[in-house]
């Protein structure tokens, strides 16, 4: 079916509670603020009261994409945001798979979904149909599982997602995440824990649409398209991102002593560790397919096959699992894997249940490491003895986070934040924010931008990339808090648009203008582009200081500090004052 | 030599869609529902992909079916062309095409049949498909 490019500022509004949808042209909000990110924070301050419980029926979740989402190769990807249940902050969460493709072609800005479910349901929205439909059955079901049923029960003509939880989801592990396509995750902050409280098991989102370009625009659409298309395939990040994918920096980070290893005893694994772990060594042996994201030429996703014995007799099986840089470093250096296929079937483990990895992975490194101090025994653990390497255990522990026997594993399913401040080891609970640290220890710009991000996450300003150009220059703090301030206000425009973070040196402020203009969007200049940048994430961080964010009475783990990075020794007083600058910079 | 589109190697499929993209884009559409190509997982996407595209038979089944003779065979090379000002929009010739080749597009409410004009195949690049000699 026939819509344009204006079409796309149309914002669907679910209700569970009532059961109920409407929708509403929001011009206001896309024009002004692109899509994704931009439009997805306004929605979040209309539709979200101040102060709720990230767990109630009060806290709505978007979904939003944007004006190049599905014109452009690599505007691939959707932005979720909520409040997150493990932070009781910002949650913003992307994904690609077929989610954006499938949202923008079934004729739609954004999603919004408020209120909860009295049964489990799952949506099938396809096109301008929404249809509420019973998921108790569905409910207690594992990610991949759900798809498989889903796949076959609703009609699908066209290109779909299905967006679907774990069995963590349900069971409001804070750090659950939300599976699309088998092998994509709306991964950290919880949003499968809000779809779970919700008691919404999935979405099925199906594309009917195709957009119109009119008839003068189409020759100046096709040659920007192909110029994008040109830069991206003759690009180096190709050949990186598709060969060994993002597992190819895994060697060389450890190499340079940046990696956290055994939660953070130090920044380097043992040469063996490192090699065994590394991309090219996991591609070698268990690298078994490279899919891509819709409309993305590239292929970055990684799949392991893993083939075991699994009964006397010869029974095999073969199990497939995505593999990437954050889950190498959480679940195979954070938790002392010695070999690659273990690290295989923990990532396996985690998958099934639907967990975020960098998250499950730090909380239980957390949980070894005081074990081994001491301050939790196996009466917590409910009979496990948390050992570093050891699979079998922390399989065994993940499953039990998810079904939480104890008052213990209650704890764990709330994050390390949490469970360090009920059993102590604060000073090596390796959290931000709230957030579980992403893999890197290189140096002042990474933990800041873990502080000072909007999400907490690397992806937010880079720092890990910072430090690393920094080694062996002389900066100021200064420097380092503007440099990360500039590169987090940019990076709201990709995420505006919506593309692909692996695409943001393709995506520069003059091809986004010739995007935008070729598909009529006209009157923006790099300047406007700027200005909202910062304007969104200033409405961001408006939003977290609302709810509670405070500059000043940020947790550091001490742990950061006794451990060298590949810039030396970082200072906590270096890191306080880094923080008091950039609060400055955005008048905080 | 007439050409073809084949899929030349489904394995280096991942799945991206863009020929399907560049085919709904001939009739100045973004976006996949006039797209005369059609990649779907094999039943899970760690199976990998099924590819479709019309084989450009010799006799082709959707001809024969063709009560209008709107679908006609190609001069050389196997395969069809249409003559939508003879299509009724019956749709026998989606029913006759065992491989699924043959699309339909509602909005128009004819079939949708491949013109062996390997558009899609120039955005392929990990040569998963391509035009061979018919």
């Amino acid at each position: 079916m026939l819509m344009k490019v204006e079409d796309m500022n149309k914002v669907l509004y679910i209700d569970l509670t009532k059961k109920d949808i409407r929708t509403e042209e929001r011009a206001d909000l896309f024009d002004a603020y692109l899509g994704g990110t931009g439009v997805a924070i306004k929605l979040l301050v209309e539709e979200c009261p101040q102060g709720i419980d990230p767990l109630s029926a009060s806290n709505p979740i978007i979904f939003a994409v944007g004006p190049l989402t599905g014109l452009y190769p690599l505007a691939s990807k959707t932005v979720a945001m909520f409040k997150s249940p493990l932070t009781g902050n910002l949650g913003e969460s992307h994904c690609g798979g077929r989610s954006a493709i499938a949202i923008k072609f079934a004729g739609y800005g954004a999603i919004v979904i408020k209120g909860a479910s009295d049964i489990p349901l799952y949506l099938a929205i396809a096109g301008d149909e929404v249809k509420f439909r019973d998921a108790s059955s569905i409910w207690s079901m594992e990610a991949v599982t759900v798809g498989r049923v889903l796949r076959e029960v609703e009609p699908g003509a066209g290109v779909r997602t299905i967006i679907r939880t774990g069995t963590a989801g349900g069971k409001m592990v804070r750090y659950a995440c939300a599976v699309t396509e088998t092998y994509r995750h709306f991964g950290r902050l919880g949003l499968g824990a809000v779809m779970g409280s919700k008691k919404l098991k999935a979405l099925v989102i199906s594309a009917d649409k195709s957009v119109e370009l009119p008839k003068q625009k189409r020759k100046e659409y096709k040659r920007v398209y192909d110029e994008i298309q040109d830069v991206v395939v003759k690009s180096d990040a190709m050949a990186k991102y598709h060969d060994l994918g993002t597992p190819g920096k895994i060697y060389s980070m450890n190499k340079l002593g940046g990696m956290a290893y055994k939660n953070l005893e130090s920044a380097r694994a043992p040469e063996k560790v490192a090699r065994e772990l590394s991309g090219e060594n996991i591609a070698e042996k268990y690298l078994s397919r490279r899919i891509s994201c819709a409309h993305c030429p590239v292929g970055c996703v990684h799949l392991a096959s893993l083939r075991e014995l699994y009964a006397p007799g010869y029974y095999f099986k073969t199990s497939t699992m995505p593999y990437d840089n954050e889950t190498i470093y959480s679940l195979g250096f954070m938790l002392g894997m010695e070999r690659a296929d273990d690290y295989l079937r923990l990532n396996d483990t985690v998958d099934t249940v639907g967990m975020d990895a960098i998250s499950t992975g730090v909380t239980l490194a957390w949980a070894t490491e005081a074990y081994a101090k001491g301050l939790i025994t196996k009466e917590h653990t409910d009979g496990l003895e948390l050992k570093w390497g050891d699979v079998k255990v922390y399989s065994a522990a993940i499953k039990k986070i998810v079904e939480m026997p104890n008052e213990f594993y209650q704890s764990l399913a709330k994050g390390v934040e949490y469970a360090s401040s009920v059993y102590g080891g604060q000073d090596y609970a390796l959290a931000f924010g709230g957030n579980e640290m992403p893999e890197y220890h290189t140096g002042l710009a990474c933990y800041l931008n873990n502080l000072t991000g909007a999400r907490h996450s690397h992806l937010d300003s880079a720092g890990y990339d910072l430090d690393q150009k920094l080694i062996g220059t002389d900066f100021s703090i200064e420097e380092v808090a503007s440099a990360l301030l500039k590169e987090e206000e940019w990076r709201q425009i990709p995420s505006s648009l919506v593309v692909c973070f692996f695409a943001r040196k393709v995506f520069t402020p003059e091809t986004v203008l010739k995007a935008l203009g070729a598909i009529g969007l006209e009157g923006w200049t790099e300047e406007k582009l700027n200005d909202i940048g910062r304007d969104i994430h200033r409405a961001k961080m408006d939003f977290k200081f609302r709810e509670g964010y405070d500059l000043t009475k940020l947790r550091i783990p001490k742990r950061i500090f006794e451990v060298p990075t590949p810039n030396g020794l970082l200072k906590e007083e270096d890191l306080r004052r880094a923080i008091e600058v950039y609060g400055k910079m955005i008048g905080r | 030599m007439a050409k073809k589109l084949a899929a030349l190697d489904v394995n280096n499929c991942i799945g991206c869609m863009e020929c399907m993209f560049a085919c709904s884009r001939r009739v100045g559409r973004i976006g996949l529902d006039k797209s005369a190509i059609r990649v779907r997982s094999a039943g899970g996407i760690e199976r990998g992909f099924v590819i479709v595209v019309c084989r450009a038979c010799e006799n082709p089944p959707c001809a024969k079916v063709c009560p209008t003779e709107a679908l006609k065979e190609r001069k050389e090379g196997g395969g069809v062309v249409l003559d939508e000002t003879k299509c009724i929009g019956c749709g026998f010739c989606v029913q006759s095409c065992i491989v699924g080749a043959m699309f339909w597009d509602d909005e128009r409410d004819k079939p949708i049949v491949c013109k062996y004009c390997g558009e899609c195949a120039k955005y392929c690049v990990h040569g998963a498909i391509g035009l061979v000699e018919a």
